[in-house]
């Protein structure tokens, strides 16, 4: 059975030159970056050309890159680290919105339990977040705003270059995370007008464990963890050489192919999304037709529960997931669904479908002959759907 | 291996024992299309007693999951965890909350077995498109052309059989259920995993009820009851006080021990008084009866019928099915007369009617 992996918001396989790039570097390059000799210097370098690559990517300076473990962790860093940086002026709030990922909402809720306050701003019924409540949110007292680039459930890209204007017009540090956007539509810091950024390597065919806090000169922020001067004591612990350099090589070959890639997830999207409807009834697409990272299509199945979907289809190969992994498993409702006022009956029926570079309209043609028998197998047991007319 | 096989496709609910793990075994290699499943039942921050647990490995414990996973994983065969902890906390801890606090002796695992995996799994089954499920009990089912019924009957090895726990699924749920280990004897179900080098092969019996991992009834049940549970007194036939009772729901009909009163010969609970916040306690004499009745009937091998008939009638998990004559009444009810008087007729158990190995049906005493 040939397996069709239609999970890439969850995570993505390595690209091939990604691996051959890290597996050189493994045997030969195996210094720590902090030693003074000759091998850890080796590694130095290496790091320090991968962090310039990273930089000119996102029109950023190579001292505004910070390594971490990943997207989680930038995310955590970003939200603590000004939560706590901004006390020293008297500010205790933090704005974000009901859409982020967890990374952030969690973030969140631990510094309102030590506390901070916070808001959590809304969004349309096509999942854009609302600058006007934006505005009406930030108080003196504002020491953060951070509002994710792309929805990893829905693909909806949100309004970060208007919003980032509006905190800086007020003074806010804004942060926007970026792990569902990178590698998907363009990203210039300075086009942006954003003061930090988190993104993720194993979201754009690099590995796993590795991301990235850009944080704009002048930007302050309390380190969380210590024991080393590592990434400008920022961020302590021996810096994840090989990652780093999968993590540069996997950003290089991404954004280099956005434009192309873009017009290709377009056509499939379309495809994808025409192919179901046509199939199968009361099937309807969650967030803006538009203004999307077309790669992501989540749709909803009136009357059926999204888990019970998932593993249908990957009983016939077909890898997906309802909402992001690590909230799948839970029958609740997605929390992004739910802000934007999706029906409860049918935020339990969504599904993310997620391309990749590897998917093929062969698979997506596939994965949509055999939905009608699922859906159609899981209608007729539902209470909660009744046969159109 | 059979083609036919091949086209059913069964759902296999693994709780990351040994049992479990060989009955999937078993059926992929006699070609069954299969794939593992393992419920969440209960997570120790819901239930508690983590601290004091007797051994990890109960069924929902990580350890479990994880163990299940394993050996699917290693057979080249899908595993899902399903989620139905909801589900489990508003019927089957809901259930025996109450029934203790009416001072009745629930069995959690009947009920369990027939609305969560004879109800809740089978759905969950048919709705990936499984119209078969596994478990590792001991016991054996297939259909019975003389009767046109699905019949069960206790495995062969009976220091195992669970036919006991089995009687509350329905026809349409017993037609769609495989036990493959209803044929072999438990140290033949070790050897074959061992051999099949299943991680699982020597994983612990699990005895107690499971979502009480320290086996503390009483933590649990004041835990989940909002009023203070009164204390009262213990008496005996005559109505004589002999001591002090820590609540009704704490005791259970024939219980001995814990009961803190001397007397020349040992008493046993005998009835549990809840109007009146009693406990009465009787010589061993006192806890024998003939009869009781049951109701929530369900007909299992036997087709439903007014006319009375007979069989071995079991009251409890650790008990021998006895002679008796059974007695349909209005209702539903069954009466069940037996030969000769036994120990604690508990309200609450689960009492099973069998015809040698086959059970006939079974109900909740009354």
């Amino acid at each position: 059975m040939e397996q069709i992996y239609l999970d890439n918001n969850s995570t993505t396989p390595m690209h091939e030159d990604v691996i051959a790039e890290m597996y050189k570097h493994m045997s030969e390059t195996y210094g720590n970056p902090s030693s003074v000799h000759n091998m850890g210097q080796k590694a130095k370098v290496l790091m320090e050309e991968a962090r310039e690559k990273i930089a000119n990517l996102l029109g950023a300076k190579p001292s505004e890159i910070y390594f971490t473990s990943g997207g989680t962790e930038a995310d955590n860093l970003a939200v603590k680290g000004a939560a706590y940086s901004g006390l020293k002026k008297n500010r205790n709030h933090i704005i974000t919105s009901l859409i982020e990922h967890h990374a952030i909402l969690e973030s969140v809720h631990f510094l309102e339990k030590n506390g901070f306050t916070a808001d959590y701003i809304g969004c349309d019924h096509d999942g854009i977040v609302s600058i006007e409540q934006l505005k009406k949110a930030i108080k003196p007292e504002t020491s953060l705003v951070s509002v994710m680039m792309a929805n990893n459930e829905t693909g909806v890209i949100q309004p970060i270059k208007e919003m980032a204007a509006v905190c800086k017009e007020a003074g806010v540090v804004f942060h926007t995370d970026a792990v569902q956007a990178i590698g998907k539509i363009p990203v210039n810091v300075n086009d942006l007008g954003i003061d930090m950024l988190s993104l993720s390597g194993h979201k754009v065919y690099g590995p796993k464990g590795i991301g990235v806090l850009y944080i704009r000169k002048g930007t302050k922020i309390t380190p969380l963890s210590h024991g080393g001067a590592h990434e400008r004591r920022k961020r302590a612990g021996t810096e994840n050489v090989v990652s780093i350099v999968g993590l540069a090589k996997a950003m290089e070959i991404a954004i280099g192919k956005i434009d192309q890639e873009q017009a290709r997830m377009k056509e499939l999207s379309e495809f994808f999304i025409n192919e179901v409807q046509s199939k199968v009834p009361d099937v309807f697409l969650n967030g803006s037709v538009e203004n999307r990272v077309k790669s992501t299509v989540n749709l909803s199945f009136l009357g059926v529960e999204g888990e019970a979907i998932i593993l249908s289809l990957d009983i016939k190969g077909i890898a997906v997931s309802s909402g992001s992994a690590c909230t799948s498993g839970s029958l609740e409702a997605s929390h992004v669904l739910k802000a934007m006022d999706v029906d409860v009956l049918l935020a339990q029926g969504s599904i993310r479908f997620s391309m990749g570079k590897d998917t093929t309209k062969e698979q997506l043609e596939y994965t949509a002959s055999v939905l009608p028998e699922i859906i159609n197998r899981l209608r007729e047991m539902s209470a909660a759907y009744k046969k159109p007319a | 291996m059979s083609r036919k096989n091949q086209d059913k496709h069964i759902l296999v609910a693994m709780s990351g024992g040994v049992d479990s793990s060989v009955a999937l075994y078993l059926l992929k290699e006699q070609g069954y299309t299969v794939y593992g499943a393992t419920m969440k039942l209960w997570d120790y921050s819901d239930v508690g007693g983590q601290e004091h647990a007797r051994a990890d490995g109960g069924c929902c414990d990580l350890n479990a999951i994880n163990n299940a996973r394993t050996v699917c994983e290693n057979l080249g065969i899908r595993h899902y965890v399903i989620d139905f902890s909801k589900e489990f906390k508003n019927t089957v801890i809901e259930n025996f909350v109450t029934e203790y606090s009416k001072g009745r002796t629930p069995n959690p695992c009947v009920l369990c077995n027939t609305e969560i995996k004879w109800e809740m799994f089978l759905r969950y089954a048919r709705g990936i498109g499984c119209d078969y499920i596994a478990t590792g009990h001991y016991a054996i089912t297939g259909f019975d052309e003389s009767e046109q019924r699905n019949y069960l009957r206790r495995g062969i090895d009976c220091t195992r059989d669970q036919a006991y726990a089995l009687w509350g699924i329905s026809q349409e749920a017993l037609a769609r259920t495989f036990l493959p280990l209803g044929n072999l004897e438990k140290k033949e179900v070790r050897v074959i995993a061992e051999k099949a080098g299943l991680k699982t092969a020597k994983v612990a019996e699990s005895m107690e009820i499971c979502f009480i991992a320290d086996n503390n009834y009483e933590r649990f049940i004041r835990e989940r009851t909002d009023k203070d549970i009164p204390p009262g007194d213990i008496i005996d036939e005559e109505g004589n006080i002999l001591g002090r009772h820590r609540g009704v729901p704490f005791y259970t009909i024939g219980q001995r021990r814990g009961l803190g009163i001397s007397n020349p010969t040992p008493l046993y609970v005998n009835k549990i008084d809840v109007g009146n916040n009693r406990v009465v306690v009787g010589n061993k004499k006192a806890v024998h009866s003939h009869e009781f009745t049951i109701s929530q009937v369900n007909w299992v091998s036997k087709s439903p019928t007014n006319e009375p008939f007979d069989g071995l009638t079991q009251i409890r998990y650790q008990h021998s099915a006895c002679p008796s004559k059974i007695v349909p009444e209005s209702k539903g009810r069954l009466r069940i007369l037996f030969e000769s008087p036994q120990p604690a007729i508990t309200p609450g158990q689960s009492a099973v009617i069998f015809d040698g190995g086959t059970v006939l049906a079974g109900g909740i005493i009354d």
